[in-house]
């Protein structure tokens, strides 16, 4: 055993690693790129679902996004309303108040209730059978196919089909991606705290909608006559609350002769 | 026409992923696409290439005269990740996307054994062959292990990106399929063997 070769190998490899360093030191500095130390604040501060809900590419590309354009800090709606506190407190811009929003599914075209067209056997996702005559087997035109679609784009496990139809639970963090994929526009995102809804979206007058649907909206017009607010409006044949006039009286609510408006506080 | 031999066996006969199975990693995870795939090749080609060139050089200018061979690899391996990183932040300042794209598989070429076997491997020969595999030899032979690995992993990306489309039973959706794939690749390649001795 000698020692000289103890103190060689520690050299060389100590060597080595000395010029190496030195090398990866002025190479880090011939290729800098300058990052923003906010982003990587910002970016931790997300959620990182990655799920696009703000309109930007992802999680990074939002964090660079505000840091860097000055885009809104509200706009990711998976962090709700703490994330907006903290990220307004790291970017130091005043707080906003920001509601809890969720999304709703505007059917409840059960297999009880609803009609059938025919019997659909083919692929099983609502926009292929939407695609079909008569807008899919449903009876209504506008109700819930019940395939899933939404489930499949939901990121967080937020939408069950129950009874044929998609009901969104309390995972829901109102990212819109179920908005976009479903093909007959029945997902809606509400202010969660508002429990009076509307549970129908068709268009067709009273007499198709009766035919079909045993719970679906016939445009009667009584829950227009008896909201005191001006708050429930029936264009197009459905009644649409305006979330802000609503003050949950439930007159509506008990006026309805098919049940289509439901308050949620007590179902 | 040595050189060409050697080039053309490190590509085809005795390709790294589908004849020596190193770099299985990297060739199963980022050949999703065939962009982010040829990046991925294009990184593990200048890592390669220059591994064998300095390590060639480590090996001969400093272990062997001081008689410390049997550092080799912990000698490599410091090569090896310093280029790596060298790598990282030259693509970082070039193409953000293809960083982005690459992700963690980036700093994960560190660890890709096909790039420290193809240092260990061009060791070998060299003392096998008692020098006669030289400085060139080896970076030949670095350059076209890299290439072979680069037109592997294209291959399989061009193959996942129609699978996406196929009808394949649900039980080997995802990585069963894609193993099939490489294993079937690497039959095919066994067509190769033999053709240089």
């Amino acid at each position: 055993m000698d020692v000289t070769s103890i103190v060689y190998s520690a050299l060389s490899i100590g060597g080595l690693g000395l010029v190496f360093g030195i090398g990866l030191g002025v190479a880090a500095k011939v290729f800098e790129v300058k990052v923003d130390p906010l982003i990587p604040i910002v970016r931790d501060a997300l959620p990182g679902a990655n799920c696009g809900a703000c309109g930007f590419a992802g999680c990074d590309a939002y964090a660079k996004a505000v840091v860097e354009e000055g885009a809104a800090v509200t706009s990711c709606p998976v962090g709700g309303a703490d994330l907006v506190v903290e990220l307004s407190k790291i970017m130091g811009v005043e707080s906003i108040e920001m509601a809890k929003h969720v999304a709703y599914v505007k059917c409840q075209g059960t297999c009880d209730t609803a009609k059938e067209k025919y019997i659909y056997n083919g692929i099983y996702d609502c926009k292929n059978a939407a695609f079909l005559q008569g807008k899919g087997s449903k009876g209504c035109e506008f109700g819930c196919l019940g395939y899933g679609t939404c489930v499949k784009a939901c990121e967080f496990n937020a939408i069950d089909i129950i009874d044929g139809i998609a009901v969104i639970n309390d995972n829901c963090v109102a990212c819109g991606q179920c908005v976009l994929e479903c093909p007959k526009d029945l997902i809606e995102i509400i202010p969660e705290d508002k429990k009076v809804r509307v549970a129908c979206a068709s268009q067709d007058k009273g007499k198709p909608v009766k035919e079909n649907c045993s719970t679906g909206c016939i445009a009667c017009k009584l829950c227009e006559k008896a909201c005191e607010f001006d708050a429930i409006k029936v264009e197009k044949n459905i009644a649409r609350i305006d979330y802000e006039k609503c003050t949950e009286c439930n007159a509506c609510v008990l006026k309805c002769p098919t049940k289509a408006i439901i308050d949620y506080r007590q179902a | 026409m040595e050189f060409i031999l050697i080039f053309i066996s490190a590509v085809l006969v005795n390709n790294i992923v589908l004849a020596k199975f190193l770099g299985v990693c990297p060739f199963l995870g980022v050949s999703k696409k065939v962009e982010t795939s040829f990046g991925m090749g294009m990184a593990v080609t200048f890592v390669m290439t220059l591994a064998s060139l300095i390590s060639y050089v480590v090996y001969n200018m400093i272990l062997a005269p001081l008689e410390i061979e049997y550092l080799s690899t912990i000698a490599f391996i410091l090569v090896i990740a310093s280029l790596v990183q060298l790598v990282e932040m030259v693509i970082q300042k070039t193409s953000p996307s293809l960083y982005q794209a690459l992700g963690v598989y980036l700093p994960l070429i560190t660890t890709n054994c096909a790039v420290l076997g193809i240092a260990l491997i061009n060791m070998n020969k060299g003392i096998q062959t008692d020098g006669a595999f030289g400085l060139l030899h080896s970076v030949v032979n670095g350059f076209g292990t890299a290439v072979g690995f680069t037109l592997a992993i294209v291959l399989l990306a061009g193959i996942r990106e129609h699978i996406e489309f196929s009808p394949i039973p649900k039980y080997f959706k995802g990585y069963p399929i894609v193993l099939i794939t490489a294993g079937l690749m690497a039959i095919a390649f066994l067509g190769f063997a033999g053709m240089i001795k």
